[in-house]
């Protein structure tokens, strides 16, 4: 394949629960590549825990 | 000084290392970690809190997909942080990316079950993101920071 005939497309999506970046490559209107990198950036607590009151 | 009641903050990490027991089972075998995995799962599934153990239902397919997901890397044993005298936090997260390579999955998704395959795939936890599809390419899942308010897994006491 001809790398100069791909066209390269990529974008970046950030908001509080994640960090993510993606890469597209086109060959005319044919999709031959999507990869994508997300980082996880928050995480909510799984438990708010306590002990009983007497 | 004076007590203060609270639950101890260590026991929140032994939690996660199953050095206490209140019930009759599991009897573990071993003491080294558990093998946890990581599942991909489609923007159309029901994975949630109420997702006991890991299932094929949902799960996405694909090209070098291999269904149960990928091995997650686990170095860094879980840690507890007391915050107050009345408050602490134990945490855990993986020490390294979950790393879906060279793969085709071209119906969209956006969730990640943990689970735990020593113990019968029993689920930890679910973690959704913005929904995604990969043609011939590498999904990456990174990790956030280890830390008591970022951890990827944190129990805590208000």
């Amino acid at each position: 394949m001809d790398d100069s005939l791909l066209e390269k497309r990529e974008g970046t999506v950030d908001n509080e629960n994640e960090l993510t970046t993606w890469v597209e490559y086109w060959l005319g209107e044919e999709l031959v590549h999507r990869s994508a990198h997300v980082t996880l950036k928050k995480m909510p607590n799984f438990a708010g825990g306590d002990t009983a009151s007497f | 000084m004076a007590n203060t009641q609270s639950m101890a903050t260590s026991f929140l990490g032994e939690l996660m290392t199953a050095t206490h027991n209140f019930g009759a089972s599991p009897i573990r075998a071993a003491s080294t970690a558990d093998t946890f995995k990581a599942a991909l799962y489609l923007a159309s599934a029901t994975v949630n809190a109420a997702t006991t153990v890991y299932s094929t239902t949902g799960e996405v397919t694909g090209t070098n997909y291999t269904a149960g997901g990928v091995t997650i890397t686990n170095a860094t044993a879980p840690t507890s942080t007391n915050s107050s005298a009345t408050a602490g936090v134990g945490y855990w997260t993986p020490s390294a990316s979950f790393v879906y390579t060279t793969v085709t999955l071209s119906t969209a998704f956006d969730c990640v079950l943990v689970y735990n395959s020593t113990q019968s795939n029993k689920a930890v936890s679910v973690h959704t993101f913005g929904s995604q599809t990969i043609t011939a390419g590498t999904f990456t899942l990174t990790m956030p920071s280890n830390t008591t308010t970022t951890a990827l897994l944190r129990l805590a006491t208000t």
